[in-house]
């Protein structure tokens, strides 16, 4: 009975060890964001002169306002507004390409096919960075400079995304295809009715993880929009950085990465469920 | 409702010819049953007749048609999986609707097709639920259901009992055959289970190594065994065979004597064989015995009767009417 009851207090303890492990590594994650929201939360002076205050300040309406309506090149608002349709362009673009792609690999036999998929798989290896000079020269000749198209149009094709979805259509039974085949569905059909609703886990997935990736663009962005009414508010944060002797204008920019948290967050959140459920299992 | 006949069909996958000339022709309503081992092709014969193999050479016809270069759906004909192919993601309901959907069937007349095979296979209640929500038999039944409301005029039927257990086996079994004696439609069966095939079919198609040993009723096939394949794999336990120079007037070149377990019988006189074990199963008893030359042999009796103990020498006996001779080929003779 005595070593029984030893157990339990010893576990008790290791439970408390646990959850205190669990919640300084919280707060050592947390703290550089609290920073940075307490920033915009305070004025520029308070900022500059140490040491940096660690409670909110009384200028949350006053900078956050100052950060969306006019932000220090383009307002805040019109920036996220530029992000979000960038991010979703591509994360929509990616999906419906590789989720046809994917379909055609797996389910149409047509010459060259292995070819094409590793054509695909082999675009893995070129990260944007390498391939940036003739994108550019591209998109510039198209002339899409400063344009949603020449932000999205590059970044669209995905052969991580053709290759996850491949490799879900291939655990799909060849009886369901077969199935509806006999049932008098086209290809198109089975496509639209069956596998598209299969995959709809899979897809919540994908769309949370390319969101952000399209979100957080920053080299392209940068590189192809020199007007400031089409930046992104990650390259914006950047461009709001003082060159030379001008001074920075903290409590705003901090305001810009509060903001710039926000949309990622609710995408997260708001998909969470479905998220986990597209990494963990799938219906079948 | 409609006649079927394969005309010559063979299959080959590369070079490699799987199916070598297949013959038979299936009347209107007909149950057939085509039985063999896994890989004799017979899963192969009923992708060709439902479309979704392509027929290398020979004729399909499904009412007289030639169907050889039509889509399934062009078939009038209506398939059950083997691991049942519900779609994951649409009720019972929709499972069962979604063939006549596309086929662009009135609402109205969809819904009334659906609760009519709803209630011939008691799912009335399991409408609205999704496929993973029912057990194996439930599941089973809306696979014949989603076959059921097309009205085809042909069903074919894919291993569909084989991921059932044994009981549940034995009563979708005897639905399935109740269900097409009501509805009358020709159906074509594959299973490898050499039970399912007697109690199901009209007329059997036993297969192997991508040839129709034997077509016919279940208990001619039973009776009268073409070849040694055929004889050994339908019955259970299956049929001995011994040396055929243990009868004195085997016809010349018979090689072996197949001998059904029941019709051999305990007696005074005869074969010496001694018992290795018994296996008392109730109703019956099957005695497993070695003869003098090695061979082993079975004998089933009833389990009334007396039966000798392991290890015990008994005498073996049958009738001259109840054997059957093979060659070398495993042709009978």
């Amino acid at each position: 009975m005595i070593t029984r009851e030893g157990m339990v207090e010893k576990r008790g303890v290791g439970h408390w060890f646990t959850h205190l492990g669990l919640i300084i590594g919280l707060l050592f994650i947390f703290f550089p964001i609290w920073l940075a929201f307490v920033a915009s939360t305070v004025s520029q002076p308070e900022i500059v002169r140490p040491p940096m205050p660690l409670l909110p300040g009384d200028q949350f309406f006053e900078n956050y306002r100052k950060a969306l309506v006019s932000g220090v090149n383009a307002p805040v608002a019109w920036m996220m507004l530029n992000s979000l349709i960038m991010a979703l362009g591509i994360t929509i673009g990616k999906i419906v390409i590789s989720l046809l792609s994917a379909f055609a690999i797996v389910y149409f036999k047509f010459p060259g096919r292995r070819l094409f998929f590793w054509l695909i798989f082999l675009t893995l290896m070129l990260p944007v960075e390498v391939r940036i000079v003739p994108t550019y020269e591209v998109v510039a000749n198209f002339g899409m400079l400063n344009s949603y198209s020449g932000l999205i149009f590059p970044l669209i094709a995905s052969a991580t995304a053709t290759f996850l979805f491949r490799q879900f259509f291939m655990t799909v039974p060849d009886e369901l295809a077969e199935a509806a085949r006999v049932d008098g569905a086209r290809p198109m059909r089975f496509f639209w009715d069956i596998l598209l609703p299969m995959s709809r886990t899979n897809i919540a997935a994908l769309f949370v993880i390319l969101f952000i990736y399209g979100w957080n663009q920053y080299l392209w962005p940068l590189l192809i929009t020199t007007d400031p009414s089409m930046n992104t508010i990650v390259m914006g944060i950047k461009q709001m950085f003082p060159s030379g002797d001008d001074i920075a204008d903290w409590p705003v920019i901090m305001a810009t990465s509060i903001l710039a948290m926000i949309p990622p967050v609710i995408v997260v959140i708001s998909m969470q469920k479905l998220f986990i459920r597209g990494l963990v299992d799938s219906e079948k | 409702m409609a006649t079927v006949s394969l005309k010559g069909i063979t299959k080959s996958f590369g070079k490699t010819e799987v199916i070598h000339g297949i013959d038979v022709d299936i009347r209107d309503g007909e149950f057939i049953v085509i039985v063999g081992p896994s890989g004799c092709g017979k899963s192969t014969l009923l992708r060709m007749v439902a479309g979704l193999e392509t027929v290398t050479s020979g004729e399909v016809q499904i009412g007289g048609a030639r169907v050889n270069d039509r889509e399934p759906m062009d078939r009038d004909i209506a398939m059950v999986f083997q691991n049942y192919a519900l779609y994951p993601h649409m009720s019972v309901y929709d499972n069962m609707a979604y063939g006549l959907k596309i086929a662009g069937t009135p609402k109205a007349e969809i819904a009334e097709r659906v609760a009519e095979a709803a209630t011939l296979l008691q799912l009335e209640d399991y409408l609205k639920r999704r496929p993973r929500e029912l057990s194996g038999g439930q599941r089973q039944r809306v696979a014949m259901g989603r076959a059921i409301v097309r009205k085809p005029s042909v069903f074919l039927f894919d291993e569909p009992l084989s991921n059932l257990d044994a009981k549940l086996r034995v009563q979708m079994r005897l639905e399935i055959k109740q269900l097409q004696r009501r509805l009358g439609v020709t159906s074509l069966y594959v299973t490898h289970d050499q039970v399912e095939a007697m109690t199901l079919a009209d007329r059997m198609i036993v297969m192997n190594a991508g040839r129709a040993d034997q077509i016919g009723a279940p208990l001619e096939v039973y009776a009268n065994p073409q070849t040694e394949f055929v004889a050994g794999f339908i019955g259970s336990p299956p049929m001995n065979f011994l040396p055929a120079d243990m009868a004195h007037d085997a016809p010349p070149g018979a090689v072996k004597l197949g001998i059904r377990p029941e019709h051999l019988t305990l007696a005074q006189t005869g074969t010496a064989a001694k018992v290795i074990y018994t296996e008392a199963l109730g109703a019956e008893t099957l005695l497993h015995v070695d003869l003098a030359n090695g061979t082993r042999a079975t004998v089933r009796q009833d389990a009334i009767a007396p039966h000798p103990k392991e290890g015990e020498t008994v005498h073996l006996a049958w009738d001259a009417g109840n054997r059957i001779f093979f060659d070398s080929e495993g042709q009978r003779c």
